[in-house]
């Protein structure tokens, strides 16, 4: 049933944002802390006790968001302020991507160092 | 022509499905043929949706890319956050709650670190080129986390209204190049598992670039790197204005 899927998402994505949002408000802060993660460990949750009571045919409602994801990031990058990131000037573009290629080149290393421990 | 705009206008999210779908058709066909599939059709996508986007500011002089114009403001609707992040959790049905326990300390200690790092580079780089104030600085360096982190700490400790649109700018700049780098490097770096995906969430935090730059190299990955990164900008806008502030200001 499509339905129950999509009802199960939007129960987990809820809850999650909800636990998120109490977390941040309070941890005194005006962000939500972790949403996204919290429903995400909800749902899983939820299916792998469904799938327990051997129930797995509302998977399909998920599913179909799980797909769309890539082309919701299309529209999502299609309406960024890129123009901003261009010509708001050296200083933005230098603090922006420094940390990020310095980190890229640490990545292996850092990977490797971890799981030595 | 007045008829096309009307009927676009009231169905505006069903067009941007329509424009959204040329755009895939389009990069897939150009990673097939033209770049002989070293490039992912994705990867391609997203990068001509930056495209569009710098387009549609140009145009406009907007802040919301493509969406600015008025034919194309479903595609604005189908990309904000609320659509993004139902996305992004239904991407949660394909992950295995084994390997998220098994990575979850890792994702931990890569946010701390990835914080830390991108907050400190940030600072130095703005010190570097001039900054000598611990509220511009510490406002700079929480922008180099996420553009969200920028002004909610500009704003927590009084920062001057354009070091906070820099701030924007810049974590705006870090999601872009993020978007841009990963594919590119992902080989490289060892970004090809679950618990890898989950540090580099954790490191990279962005949830616009991880989100688009995860989706370009392995959707398989997101909601590993997604789970981790989800923390990021809380926990930025958690130790931004406060310890992070508080350091800065020992430090000078």
């Amino acid at each position: 049933m499509i339905m129950y899927g999509l009802g199960i998402l939007a129960f987990s994505y809820l809850s999650g944002q909800w636990l998120g949002e109490t977390l941040g408000h309070l941890l005194g802060i005006d962000a939500n802390v972790g949403g996204v993660g919290f429903a995400m460990l909800i749902l899983i949750s939820l299916k792998t006790w469904f799938e327990k009571k051997k129930w797995t045919d509302f998977e399909f409602g998920i599913n179909f968001w799980n797909k769309m994801y890539v082309p919701i990031v299309i529209a999502m990058s299609a309406s960024q302020n890129v123009k901003v990131a261009v010509s708001s000037g050296f200083l933005a573009v230098l603090a922006g991507l420094i940390p990020t290629v310095l980190l890229f080149a640490f990545f292996n290393v850092l990977i490797k160092s971890f799981n030595k421990n | 022509m007045q008829i096309f705009e009307k009927l676009v206008d009231k169905n505006g999210l069903v067009f941007a499905f329509l424009v959204i779908a040329a755009v895939v058709f389009a990069s897939d066909w150009l990673a097939k043929n033209v770049l002989k599939n070293k490039i992912p059709g994705s990867a391609i996508a997203i990068l001509a949706g930056l495209v569009l986007a710098y387009i549609g500011g140009i145009i406009t002089e907007g802040e919301k890319g493509i969406s600015d114009i008025k034919l194309f403001k479903g595609i604005g609707f189908m990309g904000n956050s609320m659509f993004r992040d139902f996305a992004i959790v239904a991407t949660a049905i394909g992950a295995s709650w084994a390997v998220m326990k098994k990575a979850g300390m890792l994702g931990v200690v890569s946010l701390l670190i990835g914080v830390s790092f991108f907050f400190f580079v940030g600072v130095l780089v703005a010190y570097i080129w001039g900054y000598r104030d611990a509220v511009s600085l510490c406002t700079i360096g929480a922008g180099a986390c996420t553009y969200i982190v920028g002004p909610v700490t500009g704003a927590a400790i009084g920062a001057s209204s354009d070091v906070i649109a820099l701030s924007i700018a810049t974590g705006v700049v870090k999601a872009i190049g993020v978007t841009i780098l990963t594919p590119l490097v992902a080989k490289r770096i060892g970004l090809n598992n679950p618990s890898a995906a989950m540090a580099y969430g954790g490191l990279i935090g962005t949830n616009s670039g991880v989100a688009a730059g995860l989706a370009a190299t392995d959707p398989a990955l997101v909601p590993y790197g997604s789970l981790t990164a989800t923390f990021y900008t809380g926990l930025g806008c958690l130790l931004c204005p406060s310890l992070f502030y508080l350091v800065l200001g020992w430090i000078l």
